[in-house]
Protein backbone atom coordinates (compact mmCIF):
# COMPACT_ATOMS: atom_id res chain seq x y z
CA UNK A 1 0.00 0.00 0.00
CA UNK A 2 1.60 3.21 -1.13
CA UNK A 3 0.54 6.41 0.54
CA UNK A 4 3.43 8.55 -0.45
CA UNK A 5 3.30 12.28 -0.33
CA UNK A 6 3.80 13.83 -3.76
CA UNK A 7 5.14 17.29 -4.46
CA UNK A 8 4.63 18.78 -7.88
CA UNK A 9 6.67 21.94 -8.45
CA UNK A 10 6.90 22.88 -12.11
CA UNK A 11 10.05 24.70 -13.05
CA UNK A 12 9.83 28.46 -13.15
CA UNK A 13 6.33 28.60 -11.65
CA UNK A 14 5.31 30.36 -8.44
CA UNK A 15 3.08 27.60 -7.17
CA UNK A 16 3.33 24.02 -6.07
CA UNK A 17 1.00 21.17 -5.21
CA UNK A 18 1.34 18.67 -2.38
CA UNK A 19 -0.91 15.60 -2.49
CA UNK A 20 -1.31 12.71 -0.11
CA UNK A 21 -3.76 9.88 0.39
CA UNK A 22 -4.55 8.82 3.93
CA UNK A 23 -5.90 5.60 5.39
CA UNK A 24 -8.33 7.74 7.36
CA UNK A 25 -11.98 8.66 6.97
CA UNK A 26 -12.28 12.23 5.78
CA UNK A 27 -13.74 13.35 9.15
CA UNK A 28 -10.54 12.29 10.93
CA UNK A 29 -8.30 13.86 8.32
CA UNK A 30 -10.17 17.14 8.65
CA UNK A 31 -10.07 16.93 12.44
CA UNK A 32 -6.27 16.75 12.27
CA UNK A 33 -6.39 20.21 10.68
CA UNK A 34 -9.13 21.55 12.92
CA UNK A 35 -8.11 20.52 16.44
CA UNK A 36 -5.29 22.74 17.80
CA UNK A 37 -3.88 19.99 20.03
CA UNK A 38 -3.66 17.54 17.14
CA UNK A 39 -2.19 20.16 14.78
CA UNK A 40 0.48 20.84 17.40
CA UNK A 41 1.38 17.15 17.51
CA UNK A 42 1.89 16.45 13.83
CA UNK A 43 3.25 19.87 12.88
CA UNK A 44 5.65 19.76 15.81
CA UNK A 45 4.86 23.33 16.81
CA UNK A 46 2.94 25.15 19.52
CA UNK A 47 -0.46 26.39 18.35
CA UNK A 48 -0.96 29.82 19.89
CA UNK A 49 -4.16 30.56 18.06
CA UNK A 50 -6.36 28.72 15.56
CA UNK A 51 -9.69 30.34 14.76
CA UNK A 52 -11.39 27.97 12.36
CA UNK A 53 -13.77 30.35 10.67
CA UNK A 54 -13.94 32.81 7.83
CA UNK A 55 -11.85 35.87 8.72
CA UNK A 56 -10.31 34.00 11.63
CA UNK A 57 -6.58 33.95 12.21
CA UNK A 58 -3.96 31.46 13.31
CA UNK A 59 -0.54 31.58 14.89
CA UNK A 60 2.14 28.90 15.42
CA UNK A 61 5.33 29.17 17.40
CA UNK A 62 8.16 26.72 18.07
CA UNK A 63 10.73 27.22 20.79
CA UNK A 64 13.94 25.35 21.45
CA UNK A 65 14.76 23.73 24.79
CA UNK A 66 16.03 27.07 26.12
CA UNK A 67 12.81 28.84 25.27
CA UNK A 68 14.14 30.76 22.26
CA UNK A 69 11.59 31.06 19.48
CA UNK A 70 13.05 29.25 16.45
CA UNK A 71 9.97 29.31 14.24
CA UNK A 72 6.97 31.60 14.19
CA UNK A 73 4.27 31.73 11.55
CA UNK A 74 0.86 33.30 11.24
CA UNK A 75 -1.94 33.91 8.78
CA UNK A 76 -5.63 34.47 8.29
CA UNK A 77 -8.34 32.05 7.28
CA UNK A 78 -10.25 33.07 4.20
CA UNK A 79 -12.58 30.12 3.99
CA UNK A 80 -13.31 27.20 6.31
CA UNK A 81 -15.72 24.50 5.15
CA UNK A 82 -15.58 21.41 7.42
CA UNK A 83 -14.75 18.22 5.54
CA UNK A 84 -14.13 20.14 2.33
CA UNK A 85 -11.63 22.95 2.30
CA UNK A 86 -9.58 25.55 4.05
CA UNK A 87 -8.20 28.61 2.29
CA UNK A 88 -5.63 30.52 4.33
CA UNK A 89 -2.54 32.65 4.16
CA UNK A 90 0.77 31.56 5.67
CA UNK A 91 3.70 33.73 6.57
CA UNK A 92 6.82 32.93 8.52
CA UNK A 93 7.92 35.78 10.74
CA UNK A 94 11.37 37.31 10.27
CA UNK A 95 12.19 34.93 7.45
CA UNK A 96 11.95 37.28 4.46
CA UNK A 97 9.72 34.94 2.48
CA UNK A 98 6.63 37.09 2.20
CA UNK A 99 3.15 35.68 2.50
CA UNK A 100 1.87 32.61 0.63
CA UNK A 101 -1.69 31.56 -0.17
CA UNK A 102 -2.78 27.99 0.58
CA UNK A 103 -5.79 26.13 -0.82
CA UNK A 104 -6.23 22.97 1.25
CA UNK A 105 -8.72 20.53 -0.24
CA UNK A 106 -10.11 17.46 1.52
CA UNK A 107 -11.59 14.71 -0.58
CA UNK A 108 -13.37 11.52 0.42
CA UNK A 109 -12.12 8.46 -1.48
CA UNK A 110 -13.82 5.59 0.35
CA UNK A 111 -15.35 5.26 3.82
CA UNK A 112 -11.87 4.75 5.26
CA UNK A 113 -9.60 6.66 2.90
CA UNK A 114 -9.27 10.29 1.97
CA UNK A 115 -7.08 12.60 -0.05
CA UNK A 116 -5.47 15.90 0.81
CA UNK A 117 -4.39 18.42 -1.84
CA UNK A 118 -2.52 21.57 -0.89
CA UNK A 119 -2.06 24.13 -3.63
CA UNK A 120 0.30 26.89 -2.51
CA UNK A 121 0.91 30.15 -4.37
CA UNK A 122 4.05 32.17 -3.65
CA UNK A 123 4.80 35.77 -4.56
CA UNK A 124 7.49 34.83 -7.10
CA UNK A 125 9.03 31.63 -8.55
CA UNK A 126 12.26 32.57 -6.79
CA UNK A 127 10.56 32.68 -3.39
CA UNK A 128 8.96 29.32 -4.06
CA UNK A 129 12.32 27.79 -4.86
CA UNK A 130 13.88 29.33 -1.75
CA UNK A 131 11.05 27.84 0.29
CA UNK A 132 11.61 24.45 -1.34
CA UNK A 133 15.27 24.65 -0.39
CA UNK A 134 14.61 25.38 3.28
CA UNK A 135 14.30 21.76 4.41
CA UNK A 136 17.37 20.97 2.34
CA UNK A 137 19.41 23.66 4.09
CA UNK A 138 18.10 22.99 7.57
CA UNK A 139 17.33 19.33 6.98
CA UNK A 140 19.57 17.86 9.60
CA UNK A 141 18.59 20.33 12.31
CA UNK A 142 14.91 20.01 11.63
CA UNK A 143 15.01 16.24 11.53
CA UNK A 144 16.74 16.25 14.89
CA UNK A 145 14.25 18.68 16.43
CA UNK A 146 11.31 16.76 15.03
CA UNK A 147 12.64 13.50 16.37
CA UNK A 148 12.94 15.02 19.82
CA UNK A 149 9.47 16.49 19.57
CA UNK A 150 7.97 13.15 18.58
CA UNK A 151 9.79 11.35 21.36
CA UNK A 152 8.63 13.81 23.99
CA UNK A 153 5.05 13.31 22.81
CA UNK A 154 5.24 9.57 23.14
CA UNK A 155 6.90 9.73 26.54
CA UNK A 156 4.20 11.99 27.87
CA UNK B 1 24.97 24.63 -2.85
CA UNK B 2 25.97 27.38 -5.23
CA UNK B 3 25.93 25.06 -8.19
CA UNK B 4 22.47 23.84 -7.30
CA UNK B 5 21.16 27.35 -6.96
CA UNK B 6 22.55 28.12 -10.38
CA UNK B 7 20.67 25.18 -11.83
CA UNK B 8 17.47 26.58 -10.38
CA UNK B 9 18.18 30.01 -11.82
CA UNK B 10 19.04 28.46 -15.15
CA UNK B 11 15.70 26.72 -15.49
CA UNK B 12 13.74 29.72 -14.20
CA UNK B 13 14.07 31.34 -17.64
CA UNK B 14 11.49 30.30 -20.28
CA UNK B 15 13.92 30.57 -23.22
CA UNK B 16 16.42 28.35 -21.44
CA UNK B 17 13.70 25.82 -20.70
CA UNK B 18 12.75 25.87 -24.39
CA UNK B 19 16.40 25.25 -25.32
CA UNK B 20 16.52 22.28 -22.93
CA UNK B 21 13.35 20.86 -24.46
CA UNK B 22 14.84 21.11 -27.96
CA UNK B 23 18.19 19.62 -27.07
CA UNK B 24 16.59 16.85 -25.00
CA UNK B 25 15.12 15.47 -28.24
CA UNK B 26 18.40 15.56 -30.16
CA UNK B 27 21.90 17.02 -29.86
CA UNK B 28 22.11 20.34 -31.71
CA UNK B 29 24.67 22.89 -32.88
CA UNK B 30 24.41 26.44 -31.47
CA UNK B 31 23.36 27.66 -34.92
CA UNK B 32 20.53 25.14 -35.17
CA UNK B 33 19.33 26.08 -31.69
CA UNK B 34 19.41 29.82 -32.47
CA UNK B 35 17.34 29.27 -35.64
CA UNK B 36 14.44 28.11 -33.48
CA UNK B 37 14.19 31.47 -31.70
CA UNK B 38 13.42 35.06 -32.65
CA UNK B 39 16.07 36.35 -30.25
CA UNK B 40 19.51 37.32 -31.55
CA UNK B 41 22.14 34.66 -31.88
CA UNK B 42 24.16 36.37 -29.14
CA UNK B 43 21.25 36.16 -26.72
CA UNK B 44 20.77 32.47 -27.42
CA UNK B 45 24.50 31.93 -27.15
CA UNK B 46 24.43 33.51 -23.68
CA UNK B 47 21.58 31.20 -22.63
CA UNK B 48 23.51 28.18 -23.92
CA UNK B 49 26.55 29.34 -21.97
CA UNK B 50 24.56 29.53 -18.72
CA UNK B 51 23.05 26.08 -19.31
CA UNK B 52 26.52 24.68 -20.03
CA UNK B 53 28.06 26.31 -16.95
CA UNK B 54 25.59 24.60 -14.66
CA UNK B 55 26.04 21.33 -16.60
CA UNK B 56 22.49 21.03 -17.89
CA UNK B 57 24.07 20.95 -21.35
CA UNK B 58 27.31 19.24 -22.33
CA UNK B 59 29.44 20.01 -25.39
CA UNK B 60 30.71 17.53 -27.92
CA UNK B 61 33.16 18.49 -30.67
CA UNK B 62 32.25 16.79 -33.95
CA UNK B 63 34.64 17.90 -36.71
CA UNK B 64 34.31 21.67 -36.95
CA UNK B 65 30.94 21.72 -35.25
CA UNK B 66 30.09 21.78 -31.57
CA UNK B 67 27.02 19.80 -30.58
CA UNK B 68 25.11 20.37 -27.37
CA UNK B 69 23.68 17.43 -25.48
CA UNK B 70 21.14 17.41 -22.69
CA UNK B 71 22.45 16.12 -19.35
CA UNK B 72 19.65 14.17 -17.61
CA UNK B 73 21.74 13.63 -14.45
CA UNK B 74 21.60 17.32 -13.77
CA UNK B 75 17.84 17.41 -14.13
CA UNK B 76 17.76 14.61 -11.59
CA UNK B 77 19.74 16.88 -9.25
CA UNK B 78 16.85 19.35 -9.50
CA UNK B 79 14.36 16.63 -8.65
CA UNK B 80 16.54 15.59 -5.70
CA UNK B 81 16.42 19.16 -4.51
CA UNK B 82 12.70 18.87 -3.88
CA UNK B 83 13.16 15.56 -2.10
CA UNK B 84 13.97 16.96 1.40
CA UNK B 85 10.88 19.20 1.16
CA UNK B 86 8.77 16.21 0.12
CA UNK B 87 10.24 14.09 2.92
CA UNK B 88 9.43 16.81 5.45
CA UNK B 89 5.75 16.72 4.45
CA UNK B 90 5.75 12.93 4.18
CA UNK B 91 7.05 12.73 7.77
CA UNK B 92 4.41 15.19 8.97
CA UNK B 93 1.61 13.35 7.21
CA UNK B 94 2.81 9.94 8.45
CA UNK B 95 2.63 11.39 11.93
CA UNK B 96 -0.81 12.86 11.27
CA UNK B 97 -2.01 9.46 10.06
CA UNK B 98 -0.69 7.54 13.04
CA UNK B 99 -2.06 10.10 15.52
CA UNK B 100 -5.51 9.94 13.96
CA UNK B 101 -5.51 6.13 13.81
CA UNK B 102 -4.91 6.07 17.56
CA UNK B 103 -7.54 8.77 17.99
CA UNK B 104 -10.01 6.57 16.15
CA UNK B 105 -9.40 3.55 18.36
CA UNK B 106 -9.55 5.66 21.52
CA UNK B 107 -13.05 6.84 20.73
Amino acid sequence: MERKTKVNAEEGKQYLTITREFGLPIELLFKAYEDPDIVAQWMGTKVIKLENKQHGSWQFETSDAKGNVVFAAHGTIHEFIPGQKIIRTFEMLNAGFDVQLEFIDFEKLTADTSKLTIYTVYKTPQLRDEMLKLPFAYGINMAHDRLQAVQSQFIR
Amino acid sequence: MDLRRDVFQAIADPTRRAILTLVAVQAMTPGAIAEQFDSSRQTISKHIQILTECELLTQEQNGREIYYHFNPQKMKAIADFIEPFRTMWDDRFNKLESIMKKYKTKK
